[in-house]
């Protein structure tokens, strides 16, 4: 089987290291994988803030990208999200670009979504020695998908599973809502690492760079030596 | 400015800023959500099929607002064979008058109220007590505020905001008891004092959960009682109500009853519900000689022809409150209307006005929590987007934002101009950097890193390692 890798900006521009674990986790499981060159940004920053023209336009060059026919594989539950759910909505008017946008929208996975209900796998072969917790992101909850990341950590040998408190509860992060209001973000994410630390463990895993970002950045700022990793990070060692 | 609105605009970044420095509220609302949110939770999971339920209710409302006028008409008819009396009121104002002219003709002087967030949407009190009339708030929390002069701060918990201590004292002050900061003390007293104004009153006004078109009922949820002595002791009862709120049958009912005590506090059916079709009724010994029903639209039809007419679903549950991660940090005054919370910021800017509520819809993080703690699954991060991208079109939006979201698609829409801007921005940030952190991003970045580092983009990208994996 051969999938195309929807990489994300952020994966891209800061945590090359997810893409590469996506691509190496795939390939373990016998999928192969191409990268469309092309792909830059699904465009959900300005569908979010309400640009919702320029979002199109990004929405437009991204299912070009994709118009392979493939199944896409993203290691992104928010991008993932903008375009399974808001890619069609974005074009409900557009005789041309709806199906487009139906198409792609119906072969796009979040990585846990296409490892547990495409796959069907939840033991990926993955090892890795030590006590971690899981923070849930938000964009998941839209997608239908509770409990693939767990299932899919909790298959992982060596890996001592610890609830998080409040594991769903948002980080904070919500793209521009963290520059706007940090106040309120700041609260936010200073609960979830608090939480995080009160685990012990050594590592905090999320399916979304977004969240990663923003709490790495926060444990970081408070001295924290636990580590953040994306869900592919995890699956990938072995 | 329509009467829905604040006397004065709100300044909502001060109001958060005071909320978040404040730790005895801040214990207030993370006890008062923790604990619905946990009920809430607890409701669903305990009926099995909770996720048709909530599609059932969805599509009852929908059809519903679908065919609002036919079912306001036929509420009316069903309302006056039972020997009720109906007003329409197109706005506040209008309601206000209405209220004071069925007061004026039953020689009404003293009135007991039930809570009713309607009544605060048309500032219906002051009106009151201008005109002479002695008004008491008989919901224990809604009495509360109405002594310290507030408005209420949670949908479902009004004085959510208060302590044991500043209700003892609130309280002691009214009473002229030096009261004990204990609940059942407190209660006590409340009970005391506001058995007398339900023995007194002339006029008892009430909300209304849900009015069902086909047989002129209305329903009424409460836990204290309140509603049922509100609206049983008093010669005449008053129910004012949102168009929004019937529904088409009698059968249409259990629908929503199994869901709205389930989805605010956890509770199977709320302590007291209430069904009310008109007046007393010869050989009936309890109930009102008289039975009002101010219906009241303010607004709610100019929405129906919107994209935001979901929002009209609303049964006023406030588990979108006790879901939200913001409302739980900043509370709900905070928000400035009469409605808090993921509801609140998309009803006040619709009501009041989008171009005066500026940070309303961007005060969300777009998590969700809201839409999947529903019981009528309102897609309110939708319509948040929604007002967003309203304001993009409002000529006040600021001007370097819109520049830098539109700079940010050129470049992002060619792949060349990304992968140039990608090693500009390495060739900036990189040497800033700490270990692949920086502790201060210059411009809007320095609200990221008050809280927080951000981190430095990659030596090598993704796509300039894809060779190598390829």
């Amino acid at each position: 089987m051969k999938v195309s890798l929807l990489v994300t900006c952020l994966s891209d521009a800061l945590f090359p290291e997810v893409g590469i674990a996506t691509v190496r986790v795939l390939r373990r499981l016998g999928i192969a994988v191409d990268f469309p060159q092309a792909q830059t940004c699904c465009g959900q920053p300005h569908f979010n803030s309400g640009y919702h023209d320029d979002a199109r336009v990004l929405a437009r060059h991204t299912l070009r990208t994709f118009a392979n026919g493939q199944t896409v594989v993203v290691p992104s539950g928010s991008c993932a999200a903008m375009i399974k759910l808001e890619y069609p909505h974005l074009f409900h008017e557009d005789p041309v670009w709806h199906p487009r946008a139906l198409d792609m929208a119906r072969r796009t996975h979040e990585l846990s979504d296409f490892l547990v209900n495409v796959l069907g796998v939840e033991d990926v072969g993955a090892r890795y020695e030590g006590k971690v917790t899981y923070h849930m992101a938000c964009h998941l909850r839209g997608l239908g998908l509770r409990t693939e990341p767990e299932r899919l950590l909790q298959r992982v040998k060596g890996l001592e599973y610890v609830p998080l408190e409040r594991a769903d509860e948002c980080c904070g992060f919500g793209g521009s809502f963290s520059v706007r209001y940090p106040g309120i973000s700041g609260a936010m994410v200073q609960d979830k690492a608090a939480f995080i630390e009160k685990t012990g463990v050594s590592a905090v895993v999320a399916t979304d760079a977004g969240c990663l970002m923003n709490i790495a950045g926060c444990l970081r700022r408070r001295g924290s030596a636990i580590r953040t990793l994306h869900l592919a990070q995890v699956l990938e060692k072995t | 400015m329509n009467s829905y609105a604040q006397h004065e605009h709100h300044d909502f970044l001060n109001a958060v800023r005071q909320a978040l420095a404040d730790p005895p509220l801040q214990a207030a609302l993370v006890r008062l959500t923790s604990t619905l949110m946990a009920g809430n939770r607890r409701g669903y999971a305990a009926l099995a099929d909770i996720d048709a339920l909530r599609d059932h209710a969805k599509l009852i409302k929908e059809h519903t607002l679908a065919y609002l006028d036919r079912y306001l008409e036929q509420l009316e008819m069903s309302v006056q064979k039972q020997g009720g009396h109906v007003h329409w009121a197109s706005d506040a104002e209008e309601a206000r008058q209405i209220v004071l002219g069925i007061a004026r003709q039953t020689n009404s002087r003293r009135i007991v109220k039930s809570k009713s967030m309607t009544s605060e949407e048309i500032h219906l009190n002051p009106a009151l007590e201008a005109a002479g009339l002695e008004v008491t708030e008989t919901d224990f929390g809604e009495f509360i505020i109405q002594l310290a002069g507030e408005r209420p701060s949670h949908l479902v918990a009004p004085a959510v905001h208060h302590t044991r201590e500043s209700i003892a004292r609130i309280l002691s002050k009214y009473s002229g008891e030096t009261l004990p900061d204990e609940a059942q003390v407190l209660a006590q007293a409340g009970r005391r004092l506001l058995r007398k104004k339900f023995a007194q009153a002339d006029m008892g006004i009430s909300g209304v959960n849900f009015a069902v078109a086909e047989t002129g009922t209305i329903v009424l949820i409460s836990n204290e009682g309140n509603a049922r002595l509100t609206t049983t002791c008093p010669r005449i009862h008053v129910a004012l109500m949102g168009i929004e709120k019937v529904l088409p049958r009698w059968g249409d009912l259990p629908v929503f009853l199994k869901l709205l005590a389930r989805a605010a506090t956890g509770q199977a059916l709320s302590v007291y519900t209430t069904l009310i079709t008109g007046p007393r009724r010869r050989g009936e010994t309890d109930g009102p000689e008289e039975f009002h029903l101010v219906l009241l639209d303010n607004g709610r039809s100019r929405v129906l022809a919107t994209p935001f007419r979901e929002s009209l679903q609303c049964i006023r549950c406030g588990a979108c409150l006790n879901a939200c991660p913001v409302y739980r940090r900043i509370g709900g005054h905070a928000y400035g209307g009469v409605y808090s919370g993921p509801i609140g910021s998309i009803l006040t800017p619709l009501y009041d006005s989008v171009v005066d509520n500026p940070h309303l819809p961007h005060a969300s993080s777009l998590c969700g929590a809201c839409q999947a703690a529903c019981p009528v699954k309102i897609n309110i991060p939708h319509m948040l987007i929604g007002l967003r991208e309203l304001q993009t079109h409002q000529r006040g939006k600021s001007r370097w934002e819109k520049l830098t979201y539109h700079l940010a698609a050129a470049v992002l829409q060619r792949p060349w101009l990304y992968r140039l801007g990608l090693r500009c921005a390495r060739l900036v940030l990189r040497p800033l950097a700490h270990e692949g952190w920086l502790r201060h991003l210059p411009g809007p970045g320095t609200a990221w890193t008050e809280a927080r580092d951000f981190p430095a983009p990659a030596p090598r990208s993704f796509r300039e390692q894809w060779r190598q994996l390829r």
